[in-house]
């Protein structure tokens, strides 16, 4: 009995989050799906202070200019707690309740796979700054991406490698808890055994998301003498891991993804890093134009250089702007604007952002070109050598 | 015709929600909070099963709910969707309506079966020690799963939404808050008669004095099984369930942490309290939905709130006792024991 | 042969940090049968407390590196002991004395933990910090075997913290006091023993040495974030439990045992299958052992 009067209040209550006020006319309303607690709270933290730089810039000029009519912007960050089922009933509240335009986030993929499950069935743009697994946006043509692909990732990190330490041999460690880290992984694997012959990777070792001592994965790496290392791991664990190995006396090279990409890296890694390489998705170093005034900005504004989260949520977020202008203009009905949103992001044929210039394949991934950079001495990210699909 | 109120009460409910839910009325994110809770009441109530009436303290539920997930899941996509891994489907997808509750039963028996990794330690091992052996099966369950790469490892299984699909094409409801809906009741329902029924007051006995039980002719280790495995096989329906909400699975929605989540919740309901379970976990999906707004401080003062609960209830809200011994008038509609 | 030397002496540097942690859990048990959840992130904090001193000490006060380290020890030691010691008072001993369930207090401090976690997430933004390098660390190579002076003094630490906690527990009075209360927990007091004081001191000496292994942890692995307490908090509540809980011995073996289980697996297997090995090696002692390696059956009278 109990139990059908709770749910019938239960109701009730449902009746009045369905009551919501109408959507204001001169507020474009963007959402984002982010982690602010959780494993990995710093990527949520990147994206939210990122996401209010440009907010600031554009309401601070006045708005947006869509149809000739000048829009305020209204972001709305919600925690998805890191957890798959949260990321998919906070993606229900964005769409449904706070009637957003269009949804930026979740990040890591095990969220951005259910999320855009959700973003497509109720025919609203989403776009995951950070994800890299194909499922996120496959035959999905609401949802679609601001970073590049694993697959072309990791043949770029095998054929610098090859190039530069003259490598035949390697050794990876990856986190096997973290899809990102082991798919990179899996193919960089894969590419390296296809030119060099099997077993080539000498030492393909795992970790769990939460490890702080890797010593016994090190001296099975070290123990069959790589030429390099290769390390797709996020750059908190890179930093205890390039430790580690140091005091375990491995002083080869190692190489690293864009997961490496933050400013904090150096700070946690301190002088040992210095001379490592790892591809990404821009270079900080001697970065020009909108680049280089993204990164002055963020770290006079937050003291500290934005990572490539930071940077991928700057460039998410205004690939949907610009979609939203090249909706032509805003009616006010949710679905038909939505769905002009989706088509203008479609049409998009050539987007300059800080991290590259890209163009959206028909799944809605980006087309766009990988870097890789060197750590300097000064512990700055500069450019070596670009490498383009 | 008073026997059966709670029946055609039930019935009446789940008329309206399907309604509501067709209508859109009620919209689709607090449609999924309700499925959310239904899941968190199926999850707390068959571990009150084993942590309240039992008495042990098991913290691995989240390994069980994965079971019963991944195993569901790859027979619903196996036998009603095309697959990378497993080929075209195999039945035709308008059977999907009848075979879909079978596939969650399926799910349920094999996290049962799985259950048996921690019912057969707890012969000999007990108290704290049981714990140890429930957080070693979650993990095992986790590690298995992340090394089979042919359901995805880490990268997660899905496709169970066109099976969902499939069903709504066939008969257009709204299917899962229905199953969802009628599986919650289900479970509390099991619960409860094997609570009360002859066989199952052996379960309270062992919580009691397990030799005493012994010598009164309870075949204890029997019925640790059966309480293990029933537990352990509800928390896999509630896994099931749960996979094709989401309609994509992943090894890191089972961990620890969701085991302690489930934990919380017995506790804060009352070892040993059905209605006491079932209230604590829609309380409990609840305020994490209300307090939204407050973002990281969120997870400040819930555990804050509870802390003050617990020290003024000190043992949980309903303690053992059942809603009806604070409303009399309820024991007409439902006793929630005998 | 110099990789078994090599992993043996990882296992006895990771085992020296679930040891440290596991004797917080076993200590407070031992008295109360309280699992003491939070003692993860107690450790946790104790890290951020010796990041906050070692700053302190090293930029306004400028002291070298080895000053600093001497320093920070007792301050870090005691003021971890004021957290432990205020969870004590403020969260556990009011639900003590309302009698409530064991249980309910164990969800109290799983509670408290989570508070800890998200309050310095929320304090301190989500940035790691850097623990900075108090020692200059020396590499040392024998014949194939590198290790630091770091590892050794991390292991040396554990061993003496070990032998002076056996000593605390079976020789002085006070120790005699608290596996007394173990013993029975309504004739202590009628001996004259005060039996809060006792508990309070069983925290201060769990917390101080869950900062001493904050810091430690901190120097050996100097990244910080609010979580690291978490699954390190609960590896080590695990290597008590195999070890035997309650006991001091079984604490530090279980400690050990389970950062040579881990090691070696990932030395021996595919260090994919290192969980599933390694929980199931503990699912098989404790199922063939099922009160631990140290502790001891408990008889039921009837």
């Amino acid at each position: 009995m109990k139990r059908s009067l709770v749910k019938s209040t239960l109701l009730a209550a449902a009746f009045s989050m369905a009551a919501v006020p109408a959507l204001s006319a001169d507020v474009i309303k963007i959402g984002f799906n982010i982690p602010m607690t959780g494993d990995i709270p710093k990527v949520g933290e990147s994206s939210k202070l990122s996401a209010e730089m440009l907010k600031e810039d554009i309401n601070g000029a006045g708005g947006l200019e869509v149809g000739g009519k000048k829009y305020m912007l209204e972001f709305i960050y919600e925690d998805n707690e890191a957890k798959a089922e949260s990321a998919v009933t906070t993606a229900l509240k964005l769409i449904e309740k706070d009637e957003v335009l269009a949804m930026i986030g979740p990040n890591s993929s095990k969220q951005a796979v259910p999320a855009g499950q959700v973003a497509d069935d109720n025919e609203t743009v989403m776009i995951s700054p950070w994800s890299t697994n194909p499922d996120t946006t496959l035959d999905r043509p609401w949802v679609f991406r601001a970073a590049f692909l694993d697959p072309f990732q990791g043949p770029v990190a095998v054929d610098f490698a090859a190039k530069r330490f003259s490598a035949k041999t390697a050794a990876v460690l990856y986190d096997l808890s973290n899809d990102y880290s082991k798919g990179l992984a899996e193919i960089f694997k894969a590419d390296f055994e296809g030119k060099f012959g099997e077993g080539s990777v000498k030492a393909f070792e795992s970790h769990g998301t939460k490890d702080q001592d890797f010593s016994a994965q090190l001296t099975t790496i070290i123990n069959a003498k790589p030429d390099f290392i290769f390390l797709p791991d996020n750059y908190n664990q890179v930093a205890l891991i390039v430790k580690q190995a140091n005091q375990l006396g491995w002083s080869g090279p190692i190489m690293g993804a864009d997961a490496w990409g933050s400013s904090e890296l150096m700070e946690l890694c301190g002088d040992l890093c210095k001379g490592y390489y790892f591809s990404t998705h821009y270079a900080a170093k001697g970065a020009k134009g909108a680049t280089k005034e993204f990164i002055d900005r963020y770290t006079a504004k937050y003291g500290e250089v934005p990572d490539d989260v930071a940077a991928l949520t700057w460039d998410a977020t205004r690939i949907v702007l610009k979609g939203i202008q090249q909706a032509g203009e805003l009616t006010g009905k949710l679905s038909k604007d939505r769905e002009a949103i989706r088509d203008g992001l479609s049409s998009i044929t050539k987007f300059d952002g800080i991290t590259g210039s890209m163009s959206f394949d028909e799944q809605g991934d980006p087309v766009k070109c990988a870097v890789v950079v060197k750590i300097t001495d000064e512990g700055e990210f500069e450019f070596t050598e670009s490498v383009c699909p | 015709m008073k026997r059966y109120n709670v029946q055609i009460i039930l019935a009446v409910a789940l008329a309206i929600l399907a309604y509501l839910a067709q209508e859109e009325i009620i919209g689709k994110y607090a449609l999924s909070v309700l499925m959310f809770m239904g899941i968190n009441v199926i999850l707390s109530t068959s571990l009150n099963l084993v942590n309240g009436y039992m008495g042990e303290f098991s913290c691995g539920h989240a390994g069980f709910m994965a079971v019963g997930a991944y195993v569901s899941s790859v027979l619903g996509v196996m036998l009603f969707a095309k697959d990378k891994v497993f080929g075209p489907a195999l039945l035709d997808p308008s059977l999907s309506i009848w075979v879909f509750p079978l596939i969650v039963i399926i799910g349920g028996i094999a996290a049962a079966l799985a259950g048996l990794l921690v019912a057969i330690p707890s012969f000999k091992t007990r108290g704290d020690y049981l714990a140890i052996i429930t957080i070693a099966a979650n993990y095992i369950v986790i590690s298995v799963v992340e090394n089979i790469d042919t359901i995805g490892g880490a990268r997660g299984f899905m496709g169970m939404k066109s099976v969902v699909k499939a069903m709504g094409k066939t008969i257009d409801m709204p299917w899962m808050p229905i199953w969802v809906f009628i599986f919650t009741i289900l479970s509390v329902w099991i619960i409860r008669r094997f609570i009360s029924s002859t066989f199952g007051k052996g379960v309270p006995a062992i919580n009691q004095d397990e030799i005493a039980a012994e010598i009164m002719s309870v075949n204890t280790n029997k019925m640790k099984m059966v309480a293990f495995m029933l537990s352990s096989g509800l928390a896999g329906v509630a896994g099931a369930l749960f996979a094709y909400i989401l309609g994509y699975v992943n090894p890191g929605s089972f961990t620890i942490l969701k085991s302690t989540e489930v934990l919380v919740m017995v506790y804060l309901g009352g070892m040993g309290s059905l209605s006491g379970s079932v209230l604590s976990a829609i309380l409990f999906t609840l305020l994490l939905e209300a307090l939204r707004p407050l973002q990281i401080i969120k997870w400040v003062v819930v555990p804050f709130l509870l802390i003050l609960l617990m020290q003024f209830r000190p043992e949980g809200i309903m303690g053992n006792r059942e809603l009806p011994d604070f409303f009399p008038r309820l024991k007409r509609f439902y006793a929630f024991k005998d | 042969m110099e990789s078994l030397v090599q992993n043996i002496l990882n296992a006895l540097q990771w085992g020296s940090f679930y040891a440290l942690i596991a004797l917080g859990y076993t200590l407070v048990y031992g008295v109360l049968t309280l699992i003491n959840f939070a003692h993860g992130d107690v450790f946790m904090v104790g890290a951020y407390i010796a990041f906050f001193v070692s700053t302190f000490l090293l930029t306004t006060l400028g002291l070298p590196g080895w000053g600093v380290l001497i320093l920070a020890i007792p301050l870090t030691m005691f003021f971890t002991s004021l957290v432990g010691v205020t969870l004590e008072r403020v969260a556990y001993r009011p639900l003590r004395r309302k009698g409530a369930h064991r249980l309910y207090v164990v969800i109290t401090a799983l509670m408290a933990g989570l508070i800890l976690e998200h309050a310095n997430l929320a304090i301190l933004g989500a940035s790691r910090k850097a623990f900075p390098s108090l020692i200059e660390e020396q590499v040392y190579n024998i014949g194939g075997v590198v290790f630091t002076n770091l590892k050794l003094g991390v292991i040396f630490t554990a061993a003496a913290v070990f032998v002076l906690l056996n000593f605390i527990v079976t020789k002085t009075k006070i120790g005699m006091a608290m596996r007394a209360i173990s013993y029975d927990k309504f004739a202590v007091p009628l001996m004259g023993i005060p039996i809060d004081q006792i508990i309070v001191f069983t925290f201060i000496l769990g917390s101080s040495m869950a900062g001493l292994a904050g810091l430690l942890f901190a120097m050996s692995y100097p990244v910080l974030e609010p979580y690291m307490g978490a699954l390190i908090g609960w590896k080590a509540f695990i290597a008590a439990v195999v070890g035997g809980i309650g006991d001091i011995r079984g604490a530090f073996i279980g400690g050990f045992l389970l950062g040579a289980v881990e090691i070696m697996v990932v030395a021996v297997f595919p260090s994919t299958y290192r969980d599933l090995i390694a929980f199931s090696v503990l699912l098989i002692i404790l199922a063939v052992r099922p009160t631990g390696l140290f502790g001891v059956a408990r008889h039921t009278k009837i």
